[in-house]
């Protein structure tokens, strides 16, 4: 089981809906559940929404490479970008749980993403560019149901 | 995946049906579907999710700016109706369980106004 799915696209929008299919097919094929799937593609949709936004200003000629692989029980996602650099730590997180008026309408994103996956990891060099790792543990054969703990 | 936002205006309330997908590249025909309305001075809407395959933050933003917008001076309220198991969950997360009215269905919900 070490199939590595690779997917490169331009910086459109247009193409969040590819993107989120491919990974899809990637989790189902590694064997993660419904829920899991779901859960990952959003923080792929979120992330890679960033990377066109933020990292490329929505410019649509920069390049987004994405892999996916099942390594042991963890699935691992990696999303490459070559625009400007993104640090996590100019985002503040979302008030959540704060009356309406209160609220920011954005930060969501990113906070999505920590809370879908196991592991969010960023890095930069200006080689590689933006390289984002996302890990989510992988919790096969179950319906989504949370399994019962001693 | 596409999505598509249609608008019906009722008398006292507006119905947004969207189907298919909201992300940020489509989130934007759901934010001018409701400024339409709120431009036109109706505040009393109802969003039916029954439809829609997926959520983003960006769909999620238009709705909570349109909930701020709506329910200024007390004057309406945007309530949704028909929200998918999958989606329930990006609210639950994002905190907007508590923030919106949520209803089975479109005619519980256009009929709380």
């Amino acid at each position: 089981m070490a199939d590595l799915f690779s997917l490169t696209v331009d910086s459109r929008l247009e193409h969040l809906g590819e993107i989120s299919d491919f990974v899809g097919q990637a989790a189902r094929a590694s064997g993660l559940n419904a829920n899991q799937i779901n859960d990952v593609e959003i923080a792929v949709d979120e992330a890679c929404a960033n990377v066109i936004e933020h990292a490329y200003h929505g410019r649509a000629d920069g390049t987004i490479d994405i892999t996916c692989e099942r390594r042991g029980k963890k699935f691992v996602i990696t999303i490459q970008d070559f625009g400007e650099r993104f640090d996590p730590r100019r985002i503040a997180p979302p008030k959540t749980r704060v009356p309406l008026a209160k609220r920011n309408v954005g930060g969501l994103g990113l906070f999505f993403m920590r809370k879908l996956m196991d592991k969010v990891d960023f890095d930069f060099s200006p080689k590689h560019g933006n390289r984002l790792t996302m890990v989510k543990k992988i919790k096969s054969k179950s319906n989504g149901a949370t399994p019962n703990r001693r | 995946m596409a999505a598509t936002v249609n608008s019906k205006e009722y008398k006292h309330v507006d119905l947004v049906e969207v189907s298919g997908r909201i992300d940020s590249g489509t989130a934007p025909l759901l934010e001018q579907a409701l400024k339409k309305i709120t431009k036109d001075g109706r505040y009393r809407i109802v969003v039916d999710l029954s439809e829609t395959e997926f959520m983003s933050s960006a769909g999620l933003r238009a709705l909570i700016a349109t909930l701020k917008e709506v329910r200024r001076f007390n004057r309406g309220d945007l309530r949704i109706a028909g929200m998918p198991p999958k989606i329930a969950k990006a609210f639950e997360l994002a905190g907007f369980l508590e923030l919106f009215k949520v209803f089975d269905n479109t005619v519980d919900a256009v009929g709380s106004f």
